[in-house]
């Protein structure tokens, strides 16, 4: 199993409702689904990911993560994942409040574009970073967002969101130390803040 | 022909019920009966009569969904691309069932049956059936089979309504439904198209306000809907595809016979609708898809939880029935929480890629079935 999608799966308790935005194959919602007896469902823009999707028996809307979200009630998930796909998304600061609408918990995983190796390739070569997690040429990218990992923390703190669970991930592990340096990737696990502390949330499981 | 994958040879079968005293009450209010469904089976029911799936057709649809009807029979049902041994409807493992609709002129009962207290065709005193009606007579089918709870209910275009009125109707009975390039609720342009196509019909001296049974049908009136139908089915680019402005002969006649091929070809296929086709269903089948509305409530009325899964297909290039349509159904089932599968095919072929899409609606239908199977079964 992929290092992220281990991560996030011991992050989520067993029988919750699970969310995943941008799933992709629908790998990880396959594992959850297995592991944890997650009620899965996905949300995928690629048509060849549906079809995937599919074949593992995993549920799939086949659409965009910026109008995915609507339509889903308050609270219907207990975990929203937005994993390698928040940096494609448009409306980030909608997609992230509308996550937080529809699940309890949102846990996001981020590629940093001030690993090392990137600041290395900007500082010495003159080139726009690659790495990793930030495999693309500039012409031909997905990713519409790039952030460090410092920056999306920020992000959330300005946002009154709070993040209550943070891995940072290498190439094979876990790191520990001076992570927006070392991280190729990091995962938040991340709750609407105290402003608006109001809302009930749902404590897994259940 | 290659028979190897193919269910072989079939038998319509027909199934009367709702006799009187038992006729069956209409939306309309009046009363109908007795009621005569055909259709035919594919497939073994098994033990659990946990393994059968209703296919639904569409508006000019029959029972005829797979295989052969006798031994030189030169065309398949009109889906055996996808009903068969090893096909997305596996007949090694389900039991397929598809029925003619109320309303309908292969072999059910429809305004083409002699009326019972007449003796003569019902015309237009047929009573006006809904697609609610034409569930409500396969409900009767389903339970002379002896069969609860179905695996699915499938159909395309208004199979696809048929689909979705059985979840409302009757959601403890379906497993799962797989509506294709459907909608919730006809729209204005549908219901304009429909009308448009009723017009040419009724326009036709020889309709004779629907009592043409004895002197023919209107051919001009109903061969020019079915023109105008035939349109609606393709996309811009499959007729470029499919036609281009090939011209029949090498050069314009100059006249107005047929210069193009594609001109050649809706009057062919107008004439042909004409060979096989009601006048008088046209008018009834249409109006029932016009009152077809599901939107709000309707779909699951009473704020009923439902455990039915959901298989939605659309087509990128369909401008009947707008992959719009099936996101409006998408969006409702998120609303109430049911477990649903939506893909977008990239499709050419506009409305018809429901019967073209063969291998895209293949993979999606036998995994979700096998899923579905999966559950259903407790395993």
């Amino acid at each position: 199993m992929r290092l992220d999608h281990s991560v996030i799966l011991k992050m989520i308790e067993p029988d919750s409702r699970v969310l995943d935005l941008g799933c992709g194959t629908g790998e990880l919602l396959a594992g959850l689904e297995k592991e944890k007896n997650v009620r899965g469902q996905g949300v995928e823009l690629s048509e060849a990911g549906i079809y995937q999707c599919v074949e593992k028996g995993v549920s799939v809307f086949h659409s965009d993560i910026d109008s995915g979200l609507s339509g889903f009630p308050d609270h219907s998930f207990d975990y929203v994942i937005l994993n390698q796909s928040l940096q494609e998304v448009k409306n980030v600061q909608q997609v992230l409040a509308e996550s937080l609408r529809v699940g309890g918990r949102v846990i996001v995983g981020v590629p940093n574009f001030a690993h090392v190796r990137a600041r290395l390739r900007l500082f010495f070569r003159g080139r726009t970073p690659m790495t990793k997690s930030l495999p693309y040429d500039w012409s031909d990218t997905p990713n519409v967002r790039f952030m460090s990992l410092s920056d999306f923390k920020t992000f959330c703190r300005k946002n009154g969101i709070r993040v209550v669970h943070q891995k940072y991930l290498g190439s094979s592990r876990i790191l520990h130390v001076f992570p927006n340096l070392l991280a190729l990737n990091g995962i938040f696990m991340l709750e609407a803040g105290s402003s608006s502390a109001a809302r009930s949330i749902p404590t897994a499981p259940g | 022909m290659n028979r190897s994958q193919n269910v072989g040879l079939v038998k319509p079968q027909f199934f009367e019920f709702a006799a009187p005293p038992h006729e069956m009450k209409l939306a309309c209010g009046r009363k109908l009966g007795p009621v005569t469904l055909a259709y035919e089976t594919y497939g073994k029911l098994n033990e659990s009569r946990n393994n059968a799936i209703l296919v639904e057709h569409a508006f000019s649809g029959n029972a005829h969904a797979a295989g052969y009807l006798h031994p030189k029979d030169k065309h398949p049902g009109w889906w055996d691309t996808l009903i068969g041994p090893g096909k997305a409807f596996d007949t090694n493992r389900y039991f397929l069932i598809c029925s003619n609709i109320l309303g309908g002129c292969s072999g059910s009962t429809g305004p083409s049956s002699l009326n019972p207290s007449t003796g003569k065709p019902w015309g237009l005193s047929f009573p006006v059936v809904t697609v609610a009606d034409m569930v409500e007579a396969q409900r009767h089918l389903i339970d002379h089979l002896g069969i609860g709870k179905l695996l699915c209910v499938v159909g395309g275009s208004m199979g696809g309504m048929q689909a979705l009125q059985w979840v409302a109707s009757y959601p403890e009975r379906v497993a799962s439904a797989i509506p294709i390039a459907t909608t919730l609720k006809h729209s204005p342009q549908q219901i304009a198209l429909d009308e448009v196509g009723r017009q040419a019909v009724m326009a036709d001296d020889s309709w004779r306000h629907g009592n043409y049974y004895e002197h023919g049908q209107p051919r001009k009136g109903l061969a020019l809907a079915r023109m105008i139908g035939h349109i609606t089915y393709m996309s811009d680019k499959s007729m470029e595809d499919k036609f281009s402005r090939n011209l029949k002969d090498k050069s314009f006649s100059y006249s107005f016979s047929s210069d193009f091929e594609v001109e050649g070809y809706l009057r062919y296929r107008g004439d042909n609708f004409v060979k096989r086709f009601d006048a008088n269903s046209y008018l009834y089948i249409t109006k029932a898809m016009d009152y077809f509305d599901l939107s709000g409530d309707r779909l699951f009325p009473d704020g009923r939880t439902v455990h039915t899964r959901f298989l939605i297909i659309a087509f990128q290039s369909d401008w009947l029935y707008p992959a719009y349509q099936s996101r409006e159904i998408v969006h409702l089932l998120k609303t109430r929480g049911v477990e649903a599968t939506y893909c977008e095919i990239k499709s050419t072929y506009g409305h018809d890629a429901f019967l073209l899409e063969i291998e895209e609606e293949t993979h999606l239908i036998r995994h979700f079935l096998k899923k579905t199977f999966q559950v259903v079964s407790g395993g």
